[in-house]
This record gives structure tokens, sequence and C-alpha cells, in this order.
């Protein structure tokens, strides 16, 4: 195929940026076979911005010259991620967080207070800043991602920086270039060092850089047990412990893997999820951050148990303090020759490649993760064909969530068997809650499953006195209240109430909080978030906003049952007729909160939300 | 029970389709048995020459065993599955469907079967609020994904924005654009093999666009006019088309079709020339044609225009 390429030149920073990232081909010096290192799309892309800052048509140009991809679809994907500007932008951005878990705790302030500093969003041409989607450290509200492009950064991962609790003074000095202090993730993790704990029993005990303190705290003995006992056994061993999803969809693993595994295909692939963008989510990060090596792992049991030689951990862009961690950890490993052609000496080939998300919830659900790997816009795919049969390159593919993987570990070493006996039915193991709002001590917190909601409140310090509603699951999850705490936190048992686990948010609000405004959000993220595939959820998404809009403004037409009717109408077509879970949950919130009374009867904005209810 | 023949020989499996058995190919979708059975299936991105995307949702079925509705254009039968059509929640989903799309889009060149259904599910599109203003020419390529102004409700936000016309031979209308994705499937893997449009941005924001929406004499449009054919709503169409009906000279009661055979080169497309008041308006192929699927070239396309315009 000819490319028409634009007559643009990239400049040298962009060309040198590129083609750092976009191997030279040893025969044929010049483009790579057309199309053949698509998935080197983000990957090139992103070195663009993190060198200037945006994606001109010359880089554009020679990013398609190199990988042999037409402009026009470059375009389309390049235009599909928020962390990708095709127009000249500020080098250095801060992306502050205005999502329901930041806006009401301190998040609206830093805003209006950078739009004091900074004027509008792209006021200025050096630094600025911009609203964001929940950027998942919630637990230290407000929280800020600095996007900050630097063509001489030393490790080819860009200069970008995390800021949790943030105030104007540090985003000022980050956006000055300054390195700001990074999140700890032992903050984030009050339970550290207690009892009992598995999924976070190294958090704060070993230093997650080093290799010999992840080993000295009991690393490594799943993998080896795992090439003892052989990948069949491994899993048995993962369908007898009754391991469900932990992303959000709560699939049997043990399903997925025995798929995979059985399938006659030669090449197969693992897949990470590390995309957690689901509002109020911040487990991943914590594990990633705390205790990459576990993930590393974890991936290694999981992908020969499967068959594959190749894992991708795709990490979302917002994270770079998680990304250095893993990279780090990986590195090491492979150093120790746990990953590579041979680990542990076993013989057995696996090795993992870190690739990191743009800036899409969407990218988050599986098969837009795969066409995202791949170098194209993250649009869910349809299904059937399941990824275990035509995942990844069209290969058998387990995709798996972070937390998901990390208890295959323990399952190893413990026993299927074991771990199934710890909580009830299909929900098995421990959990993670990610603990937010008006609760006393914040952070991601570890329980068996079948904990009531009460106890894991009394384990962050306590039912929050005039707590008014919980939001469970995320926003695609659904608001409870406090005479449902009791509830076991189960998938059972959760699904009796008409809510989800989710992906394991509980983020709390009292009697002061105004609601109007967190549900307009969660419709806003919705509509902003759709990747624009189907009618219902594109389409849909902007009609939900504008009704929630008049609802909560008191300006419904037709009055207020018209407009619920509406709503309902919305809701069920992109419920029933929408490709992706993204539009299948994307009423779920709403729905609940307008169930509760929680916004305005008679055109009230809510307010203690107590009246209208 | 009928029997549905599909042409080829394959091996036969058994659907049901509202407690009707149906004995079909095992690679038929859900779609081919449906239209076989006569039922009236409504449809925007399907067509039969290009790869099902099922990305408008408004031919979908309740299938036994899946929660979701399952799009009948895309999904493949399995011997014993059990589909029906007939239900409240089948046609809900159609209803709303065409009823977002009329309440963002303009739907008015869609076709008379678009009509039809749309009233035949009851669409109601004006009950969103009064239409809000039109954007711009280049604004909505503009707009960057994950950001857009909070709505007050007052009006419904639309993709309502002016024609682009940057070339002599076709127009852009894309405040009639539906994202079926058709014309990028045709301009690229599907036929032409061109790629010279894609989706760019993200959502409700998305569009059909070049690279950065560069005018078409400067990117890769080898003007074959694949795009045009496969068009649903008329977002796409010839100048000449285009210009009739901005002049209120529009007639398609006049129409005649004509089939004859491209003389320009040795393949021997088969053309239907479309002619209103004894001009060519505009050059269609047959989708069931062995040779072209509904595919031309720039000369057979256009040629027409050629030889009146200059
Ligand atoms: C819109 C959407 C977003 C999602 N985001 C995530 C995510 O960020 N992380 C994740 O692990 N799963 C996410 N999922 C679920 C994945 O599609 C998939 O079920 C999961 O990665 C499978 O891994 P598990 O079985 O280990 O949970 C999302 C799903 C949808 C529909
Ligand atoms: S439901 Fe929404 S996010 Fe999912 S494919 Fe459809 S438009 Fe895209
Ligand atoms: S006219 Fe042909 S080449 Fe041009 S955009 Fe349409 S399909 Fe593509
Ligand atoms: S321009 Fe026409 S063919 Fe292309 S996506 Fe829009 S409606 Fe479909
Ligand atoms: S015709 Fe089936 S989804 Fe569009």
């Amino acid at each position: 195929m000819d490319l028409a390429l634009l007559p643009d030149a990239p400049t040298d920073t962009e060309r040198a940026a590129i083609d750092a990232v976009v191997p030279a081909d040893p025969d044929t010096p010049g483009p790579l076979p057309a199309g053949e290192r698509r998935d080197l799309l983000l990957p090139a892309f992103h070195a663009v911005m993190d060198a200037v800052g945006w994606i001109s048509r010359g880089a554009l140009g020679h990013v398609c010259a190199r990988l042999g991809v037409p402009p026009a679809e470059a375009y389309g994907v390049a235009t599909f991620y928020a962390l990708f500007s095709v127009t000249p932008r500020a080098p250095r951005t801060a992306h502050v967080c205005d999502d329901v878990g930041c806006a009401a705790f301190g998040g609206e302030a830093l805003c209006a207070a950078l739009e004091d500093r900074l004027g509008p969003p792209g006021a200025r041409e050096d630094v600025t800043w911009t609203r964001s989607p929940c950027l998942g450290m919630c637990e230290r509200a407000p929280a800020v991602f600095l996007q900050r492009a630097e063509p001489e950064a030393g490790d080819g991962l860009g200069d970008h920086q995390q800021i949790a609790p943030a105030d104007v003074t540090t985003v000022l000095e980050g956006l000055g270039g300054a390195d700001v202090p990074g999140p700890d993730p032992v903050v984030s993790t009050p339970q550290a060092g207690a009892d009992g704990l598995h999924l976070l029993a190294r958090v704060g005990v070993a230093d997650p850089a080093d290799l010999d303190a992840y080993r000295a705290a009991g690393g490594y003995a799943g993998l080896r047990r795992a090439l003892a006992v052989g990948a069949a056994r491994v899993v048995d061993e993962v369908t007898t412990a009754s391991l469900t999803g932990r992303g959000g969809a709560a699939f049997p693993t043990g399903t997925k893997w025995a798929a995979v595994a059985g399938s006659p295909e030669p090449e197969k692939y693992l897949v990470c999820n590390a995309d957690e963008s689901e509002p109020g989510t911040f487990k991943d990060r914590v594990l990633m951050e705390a205790d990459p090596f576990a993930l590393v792992e974890a991936m290694t049991v999981a992908g020969i148990a499967v068959g594959a030689r190749t894992g991708y951990l795709y990490i979302r862009g917002e994270y770079p303090a998680a990304e250095r961690a893993v990279r780090h950890a990986i590195d090491e490993a492979r150093h120790h020759r746990l990953l590579g052609d041979d680990v542990m000496g076993s013989g057995r080939v696996f090795d993992l490649e870190v690739r990191r998300g743009a800036g899409a919830y969407i990218c988050g659900e599986e098969t837009a993760l795969m066409n995202s790997l791949e170098g194209r816009r993250g649009e869910p795919r349809a299904k059937p064909p399941f990824p275990t049969v035509a995942g990844l390159f069209g290969k058998p593919t387990v995709i798996n969530n972070v937390e998901t993987l990390v208890n295959v570990l323990r399952i190893i070493t413990e026993g299927g068997p074991e771990f199934a006996a710890v909580g009830s039915g299909r929900s098995t193991g421990s959990k993670l809650f990610c603990l937010a709002g008006t609760i006393a001590r914040p952070g991601v917190y570890e329980v068996d499953m079948g904990t009531t909601l009460r106890e894991l409140l009394e384990l962050a310090g306590g039912v929050p006195p005039r707590l008014r509603a919980i939001l469970l699951g995320g926003a695609a999850g659904s608001f409870v209240t406090p005479d449902q705490l009791d509830v076991p936190l189960t998938l059972e048992g959760t699904r009796e109430i008409g809510a989800s686990l989710g992906s394991g948010v509980v983020l709390c609000f009292d009697d002061d909080t105004d609601f109007a405004p967190v549900l307009r959000r969660i419709a806003g993220f919705f509509r902003d978030e759709s990747c624009g595939q189907c009618v219902p959820c594109r389409v849909g998404t902007v009609r939900q906003e504008e009704a929630l809009a008049r609802i909560v403004r008191g300006r419904e037409i037709g009055g207020r049952t018209t407009e619920l009717q509406l709503l309902t109408d919305v809701d069920r077509v992109m419920t029933d007729a929408s490709i992706c879970g993204l539009g299948q949950t994307a009423a779920s919130a709403v729905r609940s909160a307008l169930k509760l009374g929680l916004v305005g009867a008679s055109g009230a904005t809510g307010g203690n939300g107590v009246e209208s209810s | 029970m009928t029997l549905v023949d599909l042409g080829t020989i394959r091996r036969l499996v058994s659907v049901t389709v509202d407690d009707v058995e149906h004995r079909v190919p095992e690679d038929a979708t859900i779609l081919d048995v449906l239209d076989r059975a006569g039922c009236d299936t409504p449809r925007l991105c399907q067509a039969p020459n290009l790869t099902p995307v099922n990305a408008c949702r408004v031919c979908v079925v309740e299938v036994e065993g899946s929660r979701p509705l399952v799009p009948s254009c895309a999904r493949r039968v399995e011997d014993g599955m059990v589909v029906r059509t007939d239900t409240e929640r089948v046609a809900h989903s159609r209803r709303m469907v065409l009823e977002l799309l009329g309440s963002a889009n303009d739907m008015s060149q869609a076709g008379d079967d678009v009509a039809r259904w749309s009233v035949e599910y009851g669409a109601d599109p004006e009950r969103y609020g009064p239409v809000g203003p039109p954007a711009a020419a280049g604004e909505r390529g503009n707009r960057h994904p994950g950001h857009h102004a909070e709505p007050d409700g007052e009006t419904r936000a639309t993709v309502a924005q002016p024609v682009t016309v940057d070339n002599d031979l076709y127009v852009r209308d894309y405040a009639r654009c539906i994202l079926c994705y058709k014309c990028v499937e045709a301009c690229g893997t599907d036929a032409q093999n061109t790629f010279a449009i894609a989706v760019a941005g993200r959502g409700f924001d998305a569009t059909i666009s070049t690279e950065f929406a560069v005018p078409l004499p400067e990117s890769a449009c080898v003007y074959c006019g694949n795009c045009i054919g496969v068009c649903p709503t008329g977002a796409l169409k010839s100048v000449a088309e285009h210009e009739l009906r901005e002049a209120g000279e529009w007639d398609p009661e006049d129409e005649t079709v004509t089939s004859t055979i491209c003389s320009f080169c040795g393949v021997g497309c088969t053309l239907d020339l479309h002619v209103q008041h004894n001009t060519i308006v505009n050059v269609t192929s047959p989708h069931d044609h062995s040779v072209t699927h509904g595919h031309l070239c720039i000369k057979g396309r256009f040629g027409f225009q050629h030889v009146q315009n200059y």
C-alpha cells in the first residue's frame, strides 16, 4: 500500500523520539512492513507527547511512514485518547480531578484556584490545567496528574507526576518543572503491617523496589510451586478456588484459563488489565506501587499456566509511579532469570511487555483494551468471539485484572480448596475495597468476602456520622443507603439488594452532600467516555445528561413524570442494546439515585437530600 | 416450517424465530433468517457488500440465553437458537435507536424505509427539547476527547453543521451522518483500500474525518465514490445531486434508471445511470453484481460529471 502523506516534515526532536520506540528493521532499513507493527502506534504517540507535548502533522506523518499506517487511521487513533493532543498545547498540563471522589473534597476548589492563577483551561501556552475524570487517588483527594513534556527525560517514561492531596502551590511548582513528592502507597493502606492480610501482606513491609526483600517476604514461592506441579494443576487449583474476576464483571477465572490452556492454537497471550479508571477505584494502583513483584510473579504463573509466551501489562497512562514500579520489577525479574527464555531454570519461556494507556476509560473494557494494544481506537469488539477464542492479535487470550492475578499467588501456595473455604458461594477469598469520601480513614482495605459493609466501615474509622448514601461499585454501580449496611459484601449479597461489588468502590457521602453535581458528574462521565460506536450509548448518554440537567434545575419538559419516563426509556435502550458494559451500566447510578430521591423533588437540587426522599 | 435457501450448500441448523422453526445454513446471520422469513427488520449500518459492524443497533432481537439484545445483522446462527422479534423489549430498543438518531441527526434523506420504521415503531425525537445551535464549520472535529461543556438541558445537542464542499465531485453533509462506519469500510478493506477517511474523535463528538481534517484534495482520496454508494442517510452525495437539491430541482419522481456497461476500461462494470429530466444525476452499481459488488472507480462513478461539467 502506498501511503499518501501530508507534506509536513517532523522536527528533529519529534523524529528522534519516534525512532527511539520504533525499531529499525535490520533487513530493510526504512519503514517497517506496512501495518505489521501497528501495535507501536500508541507507544510512538506517547513518545511524541512526552517529548514535545502535542502531535503535529509532521510527527503523525513520520509515525505513519515508519509503521505503514494510513494517516487518516492514525489520526482517528490519536484523537480517541484524552492524553494525546493533535493541536498545540502547553507542554506542561495539570489534569485536575473533578470527579465524584474529588470534586467536593477539594477538587472544585483547586480548579477555581488554578483558574484564578492560570486563566481558563488552555489559556496559556507554557503551562495550563484541565479538568480530568477520576485519577485513581480518591483516598487522598484532590488528585492531580501532571503531564509534562521534556525531550531530555532520561528513562524514556516521560516526566509525568501525580500529586495527592494537591494544593495550588504544589501544582504550580510542579508546572514550573519541580519534582513534587509522589504518592506513598503505605499511606493509602491503613491496614499495612496488620496480620491476616494476603493481597496487602507486603505493603509497608517489603521495599517494593527490592527483589531480595520480596523474596524474603515469601515472594516467588508461588512460581516455584507452579513450575513444580505443572500448568494443568495450576489451572485446576484456580478453578477449584472459584476465583472470580476482580475487574468488575466477576467472571470465573478458572473457566477462562482452562479455555485458553486447552486451545490447540500455538500462539496465545496473557493480558493484565491495569487500566483502572472506574471512578472511585484505586486498589490496582496501590498494589502495583506497593508490591509490583507480586503482579510480575502472578503474571508469570498465569502466562505459563495458559501456555502464553508473552504477557502484556496495559497500565493506565495517569499512573506514572505504578508504571515505574512495575517496569523496574520486570527489569529485575528478567535480570534474575525469573522472566525470559528460561524462567527459574524450568526451560519455560515467558516475558512481559508494558503498554501505557492514554486517557480512555473504555480501554478498561477487555476487547477495547485489545484494540488499543493493537494500535487501534479503543472501541469494544462484538462478542462472540470471546477473547479466549480470538483475543489479542486474533489469538486466544486470557485477560485478567491486577487484583485477580495477585490472588493466584495465594491460591498456588495455600491451595484452591483452602481459598474456596474463605467466603461463600461464588464469592471466595479476600477482596480489596476502595474507601473514600466522608470517611475517617480512607484507603484500600482487604477483607474476606462476606464481610458486611458495616464491618468494612468500622475498619476505616466507623460508620460516618450523618451518612446519607454510599456509591457502591463505582460510577457503573449504584447508591446504597445507611439501612443497607448489613449487606454481606459478596456477589450474591450485593445482588440481593440490587447493587454490585463492581470494582470495590465504597464512596461515602454524608448529608451535607449536594447530590445534583454528583449525579451530573456521573452522567457527564459516561457521555465523555462513550467510545461513540453504538447509537444507544453515544446519543443516550447525551440525552441522559440533558434530562438530568433539567431535573436538577427544576426545568422539566412536560413535568417530572415525563422526564422520568424519558430517562427510563433511554436507560432501557442503553442497558438492553448497547454493545458493551459501558453503555449497559451508564444509567445504573443515576437510576438508583433517582429511586432513592437523592436529587431534588419539585426543582430543589437535593440540598441535604433528606427532604426529597 | 420454511426452508431457507441461501445459495451455497452448507450444513443446516435449526433456528426458531417467533415460535416458527427454520432450517438454515450454519453460516447464516440471524438477519438472513429474518429476511427469508419475511420479517421487516430495520437496519442502518448493515449492507450486503460490507463486513457487519453492528454499530447502529436498530436490528436487535432477543436471543434465548442472552441478557442483552443481540444484533441480528452480525450474529451467526447456532443450532437450537431461539430468537424473538415480537417482544416489547425489541420494539422499545428499535424505537429508541430511531428516536435518538432522529433527535441528533437530519434523517430527512435517509429513505422511505427509515421514515416508515420511525412511524411504525413510534419514534418521537421532539420530546428531547428544542434543537440546539448548529456547530460552526470544522468545530465538531476540534473537540477534545473526554471534555465537553456541561449542558443545561434547555436545548438538545445535535450534530448539525455546515455542508463540507471541498472538491468538484461530492459533498459531505455530516449533519446527516449517523456514524454507521459504512463509508470507512468502503474506503478501507471492504472495497477501495485507500483509507482516506476514518472515524476520529470520541463519543458524541466522533466524526468521519481525513487526517487533521484536511480537505479531500489534500487527502488520499481517489474519488471512487464508493463511500457515497454505501452512505444510508444522504450525508455523502454527488455535487450534482447536492446542487439540484439546493436549487429545489431534485425530482426523484421523475427518476429513471438505465443499466449499461462502463466503457472506460476492460473490466466491464455494470453501471446504473440515474436520470432525472434527461440529466444523469448519479451512477451506481448493483451490490450483488459479481464484479463490482456495488463499488466503482472515479471514471464509472463520476465520468458523467466530467462529460457534463468540463
Ligand atoms: C467500560 C468498562 C470498563 C472496564 N474497566 C476495567 C478496568 O479498568 N480494569 C479491569 O480490570 N477491568 C475492567 N473492566 C472489565 C473488563 O472488561 C474485564 O472483564 C476484566 O478485565 C477481566 O478481568 P477479571 O476477570 O480478572 O476481572 C471494564 C469493563 C467495562 C465494560
Ligand atoms: S456501549 Fe458505549 S462504549 Fe460500549 S461500544 Fe457502545 S458506544 Fe462504545
Ligand atoms: S471517494 Fe473513494 S477514496 Fe475517496 S473517501 Fe470515498 S471511498 Fe475513499
Ligand atoms: S458519512 Fe454516511 S456512510 Fe459515512 S458514517 Fe456517516 S452516515 Fe455512514
Ligand atoms: S443493522 Fe444491525 S446493528 Fe446496524
